[in-house]
């Protein structure tokens, strides 16, 4: 498990240099890496200025926005699937990131701080996903059939997009209606340094969290009774995981909007490189996931000479591939 | 050695099952039989603490489990349910090292220490060849013994299992009750399980305890608990018991269902209606 996960370390750095070669402004991969190092040692600059506005001020933010949402939206998938015992559960799906991109989208409409609209977006998106176990738990007595949750998430999702529709009727058109439009179509070219820096601390945070408590994701996939009868506490744990996942996916949606089936589709994908296990999953989710958004970045920057947002390219692509997972892993969990 | 003393158990107000007494030393099994709906599964989650008890008391060498917390009571008592299946095709060696969970930091992971134990399991249960297997695709029977060498690695003194045989083949269910037994004798625990078979008590149990349909409570010794009454008015089918000596030498007890039709009556044995019955 262990080489196959420091290889994908090694193609998401791969990934990363390339990541700042890409566009229609050519940098080589050695000059682009002696520019972000001039950051941190003293190096005699070689290259043309413009190269260096070029790499630093638009590539990197927009790697590191990927990377970062990346991670996060395949980690927080990966803990909500083993939390509520459903591998068909992802941020998306549950809601959370519907209720997260209301909330966000109240907060530009009633005032623009990065840090309340962070707050927001975790807020709304807590009770997204509470109303969706709610939801869950009352249909169906005793354990949650994986149907009735994903259903359920169906209805809180267009819940919040209703609400979301409301708040852009009353925006006011010249002033906040196009930045909240903007933001809503999930795109990574306008984030900037300072919108990563805010939003890396929740990301970074959650995370930490869920690698911290992964081991008990795989007890938690017996059932409560199963897991309680481990030492496993069940319903502490699940209420912090659930705080971590969601702390993680609305920063995430509160910076890049509502990115779809990366949640859904890097745990699968994690699946198939290292198994099952969490212990392995987790670390292998925010890599892979990492790496998959980067790469859907770069692609989206290669085909289209104009900006598309990343999120429309996610779930063009996603689709057919969660249909491929879906045919070769019929273990049972279908 | 766990001593159960007067314990009354059940959902809130509605008490289920009331009286219940007994002790189980190390080395012991216990077979607790009742037809369905009695109790059982309610006095089960009752011991295992996941039920909070309504009265008495439950001592584990002497000390009340109810003063452990969940990650204590976890190392004192583990618990075998049913074998199903995970959402996640997990492999055998993982789901063996689980039991090992209430024995290190919930922050961390297990170590190579407590992958050796889950080993250890896997040996003492016959079953190392599944190492590497994963669980959602080996039989029930082997995900029975599975589970019970998950609850060795948990290292408590009591495991209590939830029918172990429904679900198996005629082979399996033996092959499963041997592996109990041999736990039993060799490794310094005591079981409690339930069955709906009353053959497997008589074969295996050291002590059986029954629930009847009036919700009383009773335990002794296997062919003292075990009778052609008890039978009747417990599960109403007439049924005769027999000790034969099998051509391998053993004496071996066990019953035979004959019929459920006015088993109600005791003399229906004997009646016409019965020997009518037979051609």
């Amino acid at each position: 498990m262990l080489y196959r996960l420091t290889a994908a370390v090694f193609l998401l750095l791969a990934l990363f240099v390339l990541s700042l070669t890409i566009g229609h402004f050519p940098v080589p991969p050695l000059t682009a890496m002696s520019i972000l190092f001039s950051k941190f040692f003293a190096l005699t600059p070689h290259w043309a200025p413009k190269m260096e506005i070029v790499i630093l001020q638009v590539r990197l933010p927009r790697i590191l926005a990927a990377s970062l949402i990346g991670a996060g939206l395949s980690c927080s998938g990966a803990a909500y699937q083993g939390m509520f015992r459903n591998p068909m559960v992802s941020p998306d799906i549950l809601g959370v990131s519907t209720g997260a991109s209301f909330g966000a989208a109240l907060s530009l409409y009633l005032c623009k701080s990065l840090v309340v609209t962070q707050l927001s977006a975790f807020v709304f998106g807590m009770i997204a996903v509470g109303i969706t176990y709610m939801i869950g738990v009352l249909f169906s007595k005793g354990g949650v059939p994986i149907l009735i949750m994903i259903l359920s998430g169906i209805i809180v999702g267009t819940l919040f997009n209703s609400f979301i529709s409301i708040v852009t009727l009353v925006a006011d058109v010249n002033n906040t209606l196009p930045s909240i439009t903007f933001w809503m179509m999930g795109s990574l070219a306008t984030i900037s340094i300072n919108d990563i820096a805010v939003a890396a601390v929740p990301i970074l945070f959650g995370m930490a969290g869920i690698v911290l408590l992964r081991w008990n994701l795989n007890v938690m996939a017996f059932g409560d009774e199963e897991a309680r009868a481990m030492g496993v506490r069940t319903n502490l744990l699940r209420f912090f995981l659930v705080c971590f996942a969601t702390l993680v996916t609305a920063a995430g949606v509160a910076i890049g909007g509502v990115i779809s089936l990366v949640g859904l589709i890097v745990p699968h994908m994690a699946r198939f490189v290292v198994g099952p296990n969490y212990r392995y999953l987790i670390p292998a989710s925010i890599v892979m996931g990492a790496a998959f958004l980067l790469a859907v970045d770069d692609l989206t920057r290669i085909l289209f000479l104009s900006e598309i947002p990343i999120g429309i390219v996610t779930s063009i692509l996603g689709a057919p591939l969660f249909l491929y997972l879906l045919l070769r892993s019929r273990k049972g969990w279908v | 050695m766990l001593e159960v003393k007067n314990i009354s158990c059940g959902y809130g107000a509605r008490t289920v099952v009331e009286n219940v007494s007994f002790t189980l030393c190390t080395g012991e099994l216990l077979c607790l039989l009742g037809p369905n709906g009695v109790g059982k599964t309610t006095l089960f989650r009752t011991i295992l603490g996941s039920l909070q008890r309504i009265g008495g008391e439950i001592l584990l060498n002497g000390k009340d489990v109810q003063r452990l917390n969940l990650r204590h009571l976890a190392r004192k008592i583990a618990y075998v349910p049913q074998a199903h299946t995970p959402p996640f095709p997990f492999r055998v060696i993982d789901v063996v090292t689980m039991g090992r969970t209430a024995h290190f930091c919930v922050f961390s992971s297990p170590t190579t220490k407590d992958v050796k134990i889950a080993e250890d399991a896997l040996r003492t249960m016959n079953i190392e060849h599944l190492r590497e297997s994963s669980y959602t695709e080996i039989s029930g029977g082997e995900r029975q013994l599975v589970l019970v060498a998950r609850a060795l690695a948990q290292q408590a003194e009591l495991l209590v299992m939830d029918e172990p045989t429904s679900n198996l083949d005629f082979g399996n269910q033996i092959r499963v009750l041997e592996h109990i037994r041999t736990v039993v004798r060799t490794q310094q625990v005591s079981v409690i399980l339930t069955t709906h078979s009353p053959n497997h008590a008589l074969a295996y149990a050291s002590k059986v305890a029954i629930i009847g349909r009036d919700k009383s409570f009773a335990v002794g010794a296997p062919e003292e608990m075990i009778s052609e009454q008890y039978l009747r008015e417990t599960y109403r089918v007439n049924a005769e018991l027999f000790g034969i000596h099998t051509r391998q030498g053993k004496n071996v007890r066990f019953c035979i269902p004959l019929s459920s039709r006015e088993a109600g009556s005791p003399n229906y044995l004997e009646s016409p209606q019965y020997a009518e019955s037979l051609h």
